[in-house]
């Protein structure tokens, strides 16, 4: 429907003039506060800095070699990276079981699937701040709910320090965030279920295919572009996750960096340390996790079109 | 492909049920009980948490302390009167307010006229102007937020709310761009060529014939915006520095600061940070799932 509009739609031919009007104040706007930091950043990482913005020269790429030998990041970065990760990996197992899950029950119901859609997004809409605080304090050892409900059930081992114990702390973060974004693709991978023509699933169980086989053979694969695309927009969530672990851990990821993660790195790095330096090493170290981001998405794009072509 | 499903998203439900009636009686069985009873604990997870935050926000600190399930008895509202005043929440919400609405109108403003060009007009650097605008769709805020640090630095505006709604609005150009562009898109030429040989203009048609057409877009663009930027933390953290400039964000981290020992006010806080999102949702539940949805099942 859509290119047969398009079609209809003989583009027109318009004055400079009124091309400019229109275009000039987008541009201006974007040119000025968005593309322009944006390339500066990436020239930023290769120059020293004495205090601030004072250039005191060129320095190639010393200050990404600075990331990788000297203290604290030697220790910090390494450390913050496989906690991104740890968070993309138990994001990305649970929205793709429980979410799936959840979505291919929405599914089969009604007037109902309404309702539940609903109450499954609503986490979404709460700023990860107000989640990450709310959480602290219903998992608060002393006063919190969730603590008093375990010792009511006669469960006192698990009534635990959650988010003060650094062998809970991540875990917790990572099903936090889980419970904030399920709603994302519970939404999206029924509405993929939806574009699945009814005919196909019939067909099959005509042909004699079990529930789980159907599932298997016709329905996972139709869904493969939706969950390689909410795969790759977790990615891209996950590698720069600040919020949620500000509120449970503060600048530093507390307990004893538990939940430092790279962004809360760089932002130690470009507004807490101080150093004269901090705007080349910390431009260095927000280029580096760009690059990362840049290659994971175009190398999940790849990995999903050759999934896509081995499946048609 | 994404563009244009995305556009005809209004018009039709990615959700709608095709369910034939058939499978469901069929279905009625252990499994379907078994099935709702994990679909109704889940969503007991989802809003437990956010009910017990409301419930809380009504109860006094002695009785949270007492007992931490959530039960008003005698519920009070002084909680949010000291939030409101004590804590200076009623300012920080006026911030917020203002800085998300200033930045969506901005953003808004901005890229109607450029994403009607973009679409329905030819002129040279055409599709280059439409791939620099898309490639803000890619880039990370925090590459961008020390340069931004520094410009805002340079304009004297750290500190004040105009560098968080440039920013925003800015920021905001090349989603509301690419959403619109693909609505415009489809219009049918009809339209503007019979209000040209009506004698109307550019600036009138784009007026009056085809901006009121794309209303429902605007609506999808408008409500997107809102949410990143109503609750968007580390700007305002870097940018603000007095008190009295602080969004909700900014405020409620202080607050937690001050206040941790009053958890009925903590409750209240968080309640207030969080209502004008819910009113948002109630208002715009369907262009929100719809919106999300966009571009797939098609």
């Amino acid at each position: 429907m859509a290119r047969t509009a398009r079609k209809a739609s003989s583009v027109q031919r318009a004055p400079a003039t009124a091309v400019l009007l229109f275009i000039l104040p987008a541009f201006a706007l974007f040119a000025v506060v968005l593309l322009y930091p944006m390339v500066s950043a990436l020239g930023y990482s290769l120059f020293e800095w004495r205090g601030g913005t004072n250039l005191a020269g060129f320095n190639w790429f010393d200050n990404f070699v600075v990331l990788f030998t000297e203290q604290p990041f030697v220790e910090q970065m390494p450390r913050a990276f496989l906690h991104n990760l740890a968070i993309f990996a138990g994001t990305l197992v649970l929205q793709n079981s429980i979410g799936l899950f959840l979505a291919v029950q929405l599914h089969r119901l009604g007037r109902m699937r309404r309702v539940f859609q609903v109450l499954y997004t609503t986490p979404y809409l709460v700023s990860p701040l107000v989640v990450g605080y709310l959480w602290t304090l219903l998992l608060s050892p002393t006063f919190g709910p969730v603590n008093a409900g375990l010792q009511a059930a006669g469960l006192d081992s698990l009534a635990l320090s959650w988010l003060g114990d650094p062998t809970t702390a991540l875990p917790v973060l990572i099903l936090v965030s889980v419970w904030q974004w399920i709603g994302f693709p519970v939404l999206l991978y029924g509405a993929a279920l939806g574009g699945i023509p009814p005919e196909l699933d019939d067909a099959a169980s005509v042909d004699g295919a079990t529930g789980w086989s159907r599932f298997r053979r016709i329905t996972l694969p139709l869904l493969t572009p939706v969950i390689g695309t909410v795969s790759i927009l977790t990615f891209i969530g996950a590698m720069e996750t600040f919020t949620l672990p500000y509120a449970f851990g503060g600048a530093t990821g507390s307990p004893a960096g538990a939940t430092d993660v790279l962004s809360l790195l760089f932002f130690r790095v470009s507004f807490q340390s101080g150093a004269s330096n901090a705007l080349g090493v910390s431009s260095a170290l927000a280029t580096l996790l760009f690059l990362f981001i840049l290659g994971g998405a175009l190398l999940g794009r790849r990995l999903l079109r050759a999934q896509e072509e081995r499946l048609s | 492909m994404t563009s244009t499903a995305l556009a005809s998203a209004p018009a039709t439900p990615a959700t709608g049920g095709a369910t034939p009636p058939r499978r469901r009686r069929r279905r009625w069985s252990a499994e379907k009980v078994v099935v709702m009873t994990v679909l109704w604990l889940y969503a007991a997870i989802c809003v437990a948490p956010l009910i017990t935050m409301v419930l809380n926000s009504f109860r006094t600190h002695l009785q949270i302390a007492s007992d931490p399930w959530p039960f008003p008895t005698d519920p009070t509202v002084e909680n949010y009167v000291s939030a409101w005043t004590e804590a200076s929440f009623g300012r920080y919400a006026l911030n917020s307010i203002l800085i998300t609405v200033g930045s969506v109108a901005i953003s808004t403003a901005v890229s109607l006229p450029a994403a009607y060009a973009i679409a329905r007009w030819r002129f040279p650097g055409r599709g280059a102007l439409e791939g620099l605008f898309m490639s803000g769709l890619l880039i990370p805020f925090m590459l961008a937020i020390l340069p931004m640090f520094y410009l805002m630095d340079a304009l004297r505006l750290i500190d004040s709310p105009l560098s968080l709604i440039l920013i925003y609005s800015a920021n905001g150009v090349p989603f509301t761009i690419f959403v619109l562009v693909s609505f415009f898109r489809q219009l049918p030429a009809e339209l503007e060529e019979a209000a040209f040989l009506d004698g109307g203009g550019h600036f009138t048609v784009f007026l009056r014939v085809m901006m009121p057409l794309v209303r429902p877009a605007i609506a999808t663009v408008v409500v997107f915006r809102f949410v990143p930027i109503w609750n968007d933390f580390l700007m305002p953290l870097v940018m603000l520095r007095n008190r009295e400039n602080y969004t909700l964000g900014v405020g409620l981290t202080t607050f937690f600061g001050e206040y941790q020992n009053d958890w009925a006010s903590l409750f209240a806080g968080l309640v207030i940070a969080t209502v004008p999102l819910l009113v948002l949702f109630v208002f715009a539940t369907r262009q929100i799932i719809q919106g999300l949805t966009a571009g797939i099942g098609k």
